[in-house]
């Protein structure tokens, strides 16, 4: 589960995020959506240690007890011990690799240790070829699942788009997340694409991982989603399911802009 | 052709220090100025332990020259690792010059930390493999290819090789290339950046070293100063080849030899250096992505 509490962000005299609370469930997909400049994206990049917040906490509290505080640790820490794992909202894919080392690169924790931080690897020692070897079936198996399985030797910069987020997604999963963060997955996607990705996001959900999703495309988020939280000049304005959420007058308010913005 | 022979064992010398510049400026975006220094470092390692070994009654030249490599491999791994964690990393983040000041810094601390630990005189070196064979033999123009050649040229192929291996099939390999192109999203992969940005600062100081120890045998020569030549000539080298590109740093070391080879014998050695950075200026002029590089694409 993941608690927010009072967190605050500001670049200079910017408040992005404002004194926000809120909690993604365990097993959840908890959709963050919001005007443009709402401060969705600042709060990501808190979560997953991109941007130190001004104040305010953020846990992580995994299945077993476990618990993280997230505000205090530092992004590679955040993905390798407290499992977040996160994408962009523009797709942020390793172009010059292949597919298949793409996932790789994800699961470099896991095989480093295997290989005795590269002394034994060098020596042709330890159990580095079962560990070799289970990380490519596990990127086999996400391949299969995205359908790409037949492209793993290409450049990922040569896929299409829509494949590319597919893939950034499976990457992302290969580091085994406890919950996974997508900024706008659906983003620039057709609406037969969009449907691939719901059904992915559904079918990841079903694994036992949790999703904070970043999303514009309400189709996607009121299919999805179990929560959704509503933020509009940093501050929560609504939360609750989606039945709640569209019939929220605030929502509705901010939405069709009925402020000083309008 | 004689030349050719000379040419391509100063080239392979270069192309192995090149490697370390292009590798690092991959990765961090930055020019390591002591990168030199720390091939100057690995030379005299490798005369300490040569001298050494010869105390220690080794006779063995082969067994002698593996257990130098080792050694000297080691400790400017070590130099590197050090450089890297006391001048560069503190400076991450902060404002793109600040590193290259250090590095500058970090140049001269070492070469005056030998000129003072090792004096400033040249230090010679007998030549440890004599001989070589005469390929032919016209009319007085002898072409000779020497061991010695043989032994630099078969050394810095078998290095490069294990090099590119570790780069292309192993997972740390991954990570190098991962960080090379997103150092950020390879950070939120759970992949330690600072740890490989400093793994990758000890690979290129152990092939620098491997270079300091091949300049050695070659020249027989060695002074507290010449990391900064042979530095600026293997950094023209990576350039030349494309920043950022391994085998263009090899293929951009080997031109560099052959062009200052070949100018010292049909023109004038004096010049050499010249030549060579003439080329450099060249190239920055008219192709500033070098042979195999790739043009910057400013992301948006």
């Amino acid at each position: 589960m993941l608690s927010v509490a009072d967190l605050t962000m500001r670049f200079g005299g910017l408040t992005a995020v404002d004194g926000l609370s809120f909690q993604a469930r365990a097993g959840e997909i908890t959709a963050v959506i919001g005007p443009n400049g709402a401060g969705k994206t600042t709060v990501f990049n808190c979560v997953t240690g991109f941007y130190r917040p001004t104040s305010g906490s953020i846990a992580l509290i995994h299945a077993i007890g476990a618990r993280f505080a997230l505000e205090r640790m530092s992004g590679h820490r955040i993905a390798s011990r407290a499992k977040i794992a996160r994408t962009f909202q523009n797709v942020r894919l390793f172009a010059g690799m292949t597919v298949l080392e793409n996932l790789l690169v994800a699961q470099h924790n896991t095989l480093m240790a295997a290989t005795g931080f590269g002394v034994l690897a060098v020596l042709g020692l330890g159990g580095y070829r079962a560990a070799e070897k289970a990380g490519m079936d596990k990127a086999r198996r996400w391949l299969d699942r995205i359908g790409l399985l037949e492209r793993a030797d290409d450049p990922a910069g040569s896929l299409p788009y829509g494949d590319q987020r597919r893939l950034e997604i499976a990457r992302a999963m290969c580091i085994d997340p406890v919950m996974l963060c997508l900024d706008e997955p659906a983003a620039g996607l057709n609406p037969r694409e969009s449907e691939a990705l719901n059904r992915l996001l559904l079918s990841i959900r079903a694994d036992g991982c949790s999703l904070l999703l970043i999303e514009h495309d309400m189709a996607v988020v009121m299919r999805v989603s179990d929560h959704i939280v509503v933020l509009d000049h940093g501050q929560k304005i609504a939360d609750g399911t989606p039945a709640e959420v569209r019939a929220d007058p605030a929502v509705i308010a901010a939405y069709l802009g009925e402020d000083e913005e309008a | 052709m004689q030349q050719l022979i000379n040419g391509i064992t100063l080239g392979t010398i270069y192309g192995l220090i090149a490697v370390g510049y292009t590798m690092v400026y991959g990765i961090v975006g930055m020019i390591n100025f002591a990168h030199g220094d720390i091939f100057m470092v690995g030379s005299f390692l490798s005369l300490i332990a040569l001298l050494g070994l010869a105390a220690l009654g080794v006779t063995s030249v082969p067994l002698a020259l593996a257990l130098t490599l080792i050694f000297a491999a080691g400790l400017a791994a070590l130099y590197g690792w050090t450089v890297e964690r006391i001048a560069y990393r503190p400076l991450r983040g902060s404002f793109r010059l600040a590193p290259l000041i250090s590095a500058i810094g970090m140049s001269i601390v070492l070469q005056n930390f030998v000129q003072v630990g090792q004096g400033a005189r040249v230090k010679p070196m007998d030549a440890l493999i004599p001989g070589g064979i005469e390929l032919m033999n016209q009319g007085g123009f002898a072409v000779q290819l020497s061991w010695m050649q043989i032994a630099i040229v078969a050394t810095t192929l078998l290095v490069l090789a294990v090099f590119t291996w570790l780069v292309t099939a192993t997972p740390l390999g991954r990570s190098m290339r991962a960080c090379e192109q997103d150092i950020r999203m390879a950070g939120l992969l759970g992949i330690d950046t600072d740890r490989t940005i400093g793994l990758t600062f000890v690979i290129g100081a152990a092939l620098a070293a491997v270079a300091g120890l091949l300049f050695l045998l070659y020249y027989g020569v060695i002074d507290f100063f010449i990391g900064f030549l042979a530095g600026v000539k293997a950094f023209t080298a990576a350039v030349l080849g494309g920043i950022g590109s391994l085998p263009g740093a090899v293929l951009g070391g080997l031109l560099i030899g052959l062009i200052e080879v070949f100018w010292s014998a049909y023109f004038s050695v004096a010049y050499k250096d010249v030549a060579a950075f003439a080329i450099l200026i060249l190239v920055l002029i008219f192709r500033p992505s070098g042979i195999m590089g790739r043009a910057e694409v400013e992301k948006v």
